[in-house]
């Protein structure tokens, strides 16, 4: 849409109340899909938030002894147990992950296709890789007891804690994976130069798409900074 | 329809976005060290913290760029967190409480 004003709109802080006191759109010269995808990542930021604040008020009133994460997620290296190993691996690879994106997210702009889609290929491999030490983890967890109701480390709510916020979150991860590899197609394909119709939407491609699928693949690493902090290292 | 203006996507010099990755996995790494270290009670949770929310605000500000967004967006965003932080202060006083009757019906008996 043609914002042919923006210019002559108030910037910074004067520009808020402008801008919500306005005809037609809010968000002046935002993308209406970015802007939805925002309110979208809002609506989740509240969902995951209430996994965490559950997590933090169950785990506050819990009598028994809450497992420690620190040993509980140990892998054993050559013998020694070293602490929360995969996790930290799990937290690389993701910010990786985030980085080819945004990387993408640029080139995208730019319309270097070849670049734009082999950095969201490699964004995608980053989050397969991801679930597989996710599915590592969940696995490992099991063969040693931990169910949602009990666990041989000590406080009984730390398993269904563990599977719904780790869980989710791999779901959403798993979600965004089959996007990137769709969208890494399309960029591939050469549908965000020409302007193809969308299959779903038929509305034009336009790579403003990528960022928009960028603010997703972020959020979950944004997601996953916060349950690293608070459920792994606390 | 304004082509010049339509053209107008900002695109930002590449050196942001590896220094901000670096930033990432440099703050990562020491928040992986608060854990190798073992260190304990207020300490480590001040560093995770800090940790946290430094990660979350690069990511937020410059992989999301809401640094050059609109303020109108941004303030659209920012503010429900406030609501979220008011639950956090009432989960906290409601799980010590919790806590409390729950080791005191356990001591004394229902």
């Amino acid at each position: 849409m043609d914002q042919p004003t923006l210019d002559k709109l108030p910037r910074g802080w004067k520009s808020v109340p402008s801008d919500l006191n306005s005809d037609q759109t809010t968000f002046k010269g935002v993308n209406w899909g970015k802007a939805m995808m925002w309110i979208f990542l809002l609506s989740d930021t509240f969902i995951f938030s209430c996994f965490l604040i559950s997590y933090m008020k169950g785990r506050a009133s819990a009598v028994e002894e809450w497992p420690n994460p620190s040993q509980v997620f140990a892998l054993e290296v050559g013998g020694f147990p070293v602490p929360l190993l995969l996790i930290a691996i799990m937290t690389f690879v993701l910010i990786t992950s985030s980085g080819t994106m945004a990387l993408a997210v640029k080139y995208g702009y730019e319309k270097n296709k070849k670049l734009c889609g082999y950095l969201i290929l490699a964004t995608a491999l980053g989050g397969l890789t991801f679930v597989g030490m996710q599915a590592f983890e969940w696995s490992k967890l099991i063969h040693e007891g931990v169910r949602p109701w009990e666990n041989p480390f000590g406080a009984k709510q730390f398993g269904s804690f563990f599977f719904m916020i780790t869980g989710f979150h791999g779901t959403h991860v798993s979600i965004g994976v089959i996007f990137l590899f769709i969208f890494a197609r399309k960029v591939l394909k050469g549908d965000f130069d020409t302007g193809k119709r969308g299959y779903f939407t038929s509305m034009k491609s336009d790579y403003v798409a990528i960022e928009i699928l960028g603010l997703y693949w972020h959020f979950v690493d944004l997601v996953w900074v916060f349950i690293f902090a608070f459920f792994y290292l606390w | 329809m304004n082509q010049a203006k339509k053209e107008e996507t900002p695109t930002h010099k590449i050196g942001i976005y590896l220094w901000i990755w670096g930033l990432l996995f440099v703050l990562s790494f020491f928040s992986y060290m608060v854990d190798w270290f073992q260190f304990q009670g207020l300490l480590r949770w001040t560093l995770i913290l800090i940790f946290m929310f430094l990660k979350a605000g690069l990511i937020m500000m410059f992989f999301m760029h809401l640094f050059w967004e609109r303020y109108t967006l941004v303030n659209v965003l920012l503010w429900p967190m406030t609501a979220i932080a008011c639950f956090v202060g009432l989960m906290v006083a409601e799980g010590k409480y919790t806590f409390f009757t729950r080791l005191f019906y356990f001591v004394v008996g229902s």
